[in-house]
């Protein structure tokens, strides 16, 4: 049986969570509220002049073949990043869901990669697939692939892709994990006693039961390439070559901190916030806030 | 797991609000340095203000390491606009047009001078590295401080081996594209042929910087209109002269017949270089440090290298590397900013200056800083030294040898390393990267001069 505890009065709730309201809204609602003015005006990076300009800087953003071309990138990354990280989460999960010999440790083994600070394994990466001195990227170049993704945009893509699912998949081994021991014997049981086996199995009763999980997954997978990859992607490429790795946070980095143009990066960060509500909306709507982190 | 994160968040908040302490007039003036130098470099930093707290009793210097050189000026800039802004902040070359644009944010040395009646002469100062801080008519804007320049760095061993005059590097391009191709052939293909790392006959870090800007100097052509963005805001990139095309058709020809390998952007290549894998690395002056560091060969460095189908004769090299900005605030007295003249005017004296290029790699801002390492020997004992002075007093200073005074540059940049990249992999020609690198520079010129005319 749920106990609850009834306050008397608002000022001690008020008093408890003041702290982490205050928090949001410095940390938060304000410089969302900043950006969001910025976003409006043309400014020099010291902000001596200011001037208002509207909605001029979405329409010069939205008019700019290479802002498109960034959002599309960004959805190809998104979407291989959460493919590929939640795939092999799955197969992973699936794996270690067995009477396996030293579980624990291969558990552990499998959950150490989200503790590593992205700068760092982006630099692990490098070491491995760096064409002169990476071990990976030496093998690749002395076996005729022309392996070289200072110039070639394709391979510094599938670079970043990489790394940055790597990261990844250790959140989502914990979470299927979870999903599938939560996933009642019984029912197993009667799908095994009504002949269903291996792969029948798992694709009709494992996975339909699997699918609140997945779901949830793939939202937090997207958010995750979307924005929680700068690190790794910067470390890596810096967007480069050309621009094929900018995808659209980095590109928020580069126009505001390297370039110093604060109107566009501000108007990115807008259009990238209802983006992120947008996401957070959907998996509200879908799977209700019980399954929150 | 977020929660946590927020939680932790909220317990370090506390230590981040430092007390501000006043200063009482009979109290030493306290003045603030931001720089962004790390390291053997940020040793020497702190050496220097040791040494000028020990000479100036009245003054406090206290000096910040603040990042990278983006770190230091985003974090300077957001300073100034809380009103906080350090007393003297390290900016990077390229960061020169945002300063100038900055009006009330900043105090020019000229007017710095005028002001605290300090003695802060331009002509105490070598031409060429002046002329990146100064204002066309010749006053100084900012205070040189580091100060490299572009020099073509060569394996002395490869070229040996190669059969090639360790003593007498090519000189022109012609002489470097021939050398590559002899380099090729006699060194790093029978390298090759016997393992390890991939050899290359050269690379160069600093594409943009040494084979566009620099190279326009060196020949005495516009990279910009306005001379190079001195003379106005309405500069336009003039980097698509049939020059640059060719200069970017050479590294493409030699990229094809393998004796060019691109190592990426700015100092990337750099170990290219010093770990033997390129026989020939163009790269910054500065990076002296790091090769006599890790270099298992004898290396040279040379003067860079010129193209007499466009210039008969070469012309001087300007610098890279950073200058100290004299910054403004709300109630900054007049006492600061006499203490911080007095800090640049330190800067300036022989003995600190020779001794912070012969510690740093850097070269001697100052005439007599550089006579004074002449006399000391420093040249002699450590051959090619001088070799950075040479390169900036290789011809009188011209308008288009001054440097670079364009808004965003580091973007420019960017724009043109990716266009380059495309023509390293076959997607667009020399022209057409180049073209388009005009097109897409000139937008980004354009929205910073609306920017700073509000």
């Amino acid at each position: 049986m749920e106990r609850r505890t009834i306050f008397a009065g608002w000022k001690l709730p008020l008093l408890l969570v003041a702290p982490q309201l205050v928090l949001t809204i410095v940390f938060f609602y304000w410089p969302a509220l900043v950006g969001g003015w910025e976003s409006l005006t043309r400014t020099d990076a010291f902000g001596v002049h200011v001037l208002f300009v509207g909605l001029a800087n979405f329409h010069d953003l939205f008019a700019d073949p290479r802002y498109r071309a960034a959002i599309l990138r960004t959805v190809e990354f998104c979407a291989a990043v959460t493919a590929l990280s939640l795939g092999l989460g799955l197969i992973l999960a699936v794996a270690a869901d067995r009477e396996l010999r030293g579980r624990d440790l291969y558990r552990v083994l499998m959950i150490w990669p989200y503790a590593v600070a992205p700068a760092v394994s982006a630099v692990l990466w490098i070491l491995l697939l760096n064409p002169q001195i990476g071990f990976i990227g030496r093998f690749l170049a002395s076996h005729g692939v022309n392996w070289d993704y200072a110039l070639n945009g394709n391979q510094a893509m599938l670079m970043v892709i990489l790394a940055s699912a790597w990261k990844q998949v250790s959140y989502n081994f914990i979470f299927v994990l979870a999903g599938l021991q939560s996933i009642p014997k019984a029912v197993i049981e009667a799908a095994r006693m009504d002949g269903a086996r291996g792969w029948y199995r798992f694709r009709t009763v494992v996975l339909p039961l699997l699918s609140p999980t997945l779901f949830f997954l793939i939202i937090v997978d997207l958010v995750y390439a979307a924005f929680d990859t700068f690190g790794t992607i910067w470390a890596m490429t810096q967007g480069g070559p050309a621009m094929a790795t900018e995808t659209l946070v980095v590109k928020v980095y580069n126009d505001g901190v390297v370039n110093l143009d604060l109107g566009s990066s501000s108007a990115q960060s807008v259009v990238l916030m209802v983006g992120v509500v947008a996401l957070t909306a959907l998996q509200f709507r879908f799977i209700g806030r019980r399954s929150g982190t | 797991m977020k929660r946590r994160t927020l939680l932790a968040g909220a317990a370090a908040a506390p230590v981040v609000a430092a007390p501000v302490v006043k200063v009482l007039a009979a109290e030493p003036v306290h003045i603030t340095w931001w720089h962004s130098m790390s390291g053997a470099l940020g040793d020497q930093v702190n050496r220097i203000t040791k040494q000028f707290n020990a000479a100036h009793k009245d003054i406090v210097l206290t000096s910040v390491f603040k990042g990278s050189y983006p770190d230091t000026l985003n974090a300077s800039i957001a300073a100034w606009r809380a009103g906080k802004a350090p007393n003297v902040a390290q900016v990077f070359d390229v960061g020169t047009g945002t300063m100038l644009a900055a009006g009330p944010a900043v105090k020019q040395i000229w007017e710095l001078a005028k002001e605290t009646g300090a003695d802060i002469k331009p002509a105490t100062y070598i031409p060429a590295v002046r002329g990146y801080y100064s204002l066309p008519d010749g006053r100084l804007a900012s205070m040189p401080f580091n100060s490299s320049t572009a020099v073509m760095w060569y394996n002395k061993d490869a070229f040996k081996m190669a059969g090639l005059d360790a003593e007498k590097p090519p000189q022109t391009w012609p002489e470097v594209v021939a050398a590559a191709k002899v380099l090729k052939a006699k060194w790093a293909d029978p390298m090759n042929a016997k393992g390890g790392p991939t050899r290359y006959a050269l690379t160069t870090s600093w594409l943009t910087w040494i084979q566009f800007e620099e190279f326009s100097a060196i020949h005495n052509i516009p990279f910009a209109s306005e001379d190079d963005g001195f003379n106005g805001l309405g500069a336009v990139l003039q980097c698509n002269s049939p020059a640059h095309v060719a200069q970017l058709q050479r590294f493409m020809d030699m990229e094809k017949e393998g004796t060019f390998k691109y190592g990426g952007r700015d100092s990337a290549p750099d170990p290219m270089f010093y770990s033997g894998v390129a026989a020939i690395g163009f790269g910054s002056s500065a990076g002296r440090g790091d090769i006599v560091r890790n270099a298992k060969f004898a290396f040279a460095e040379a003067l860079m290298p010129w193209d007499p189908a466009v210039s008969k004769t070469p012309h001087n090299t300007f610098i890279g590397g950073a200058s100290l900005w004299a910054m403004t605030a709300p109630h900054r007295t007049e006492a600061e900013y006499k203490a911080v003249a007095a800090f640049f005017q330190f800067l300036a004296l022989p003995e600190q200056d020779a001794m912070w290029a012969q510690n740093s790699g850097y070269v001697p801002v100052t005439f007599a800083g550089d006579e004074l390492s002449k006399k000391q020997g420093y040249y002699e004992k450590n051959p090619g030294t001088d070799v950075p002075i040479q390169s900036l007093l290789r011809s009188p200073v011209t308008p288009y040898t001054r440097g670079m005074r364009l808004g965003r540059l580091p973007e420019i940049r960017n724009i043109l390393y990716g266009e380059c990249e495309e023509a390293f992999a076959g997607k667009k020609t020399a022209k057409q990267a180049l073209d388009d690198t005009v097109s897409r520079g000139n937008a980004v010129l354009r929205a910073f001069q609306k920017s700073v005319s509000g």
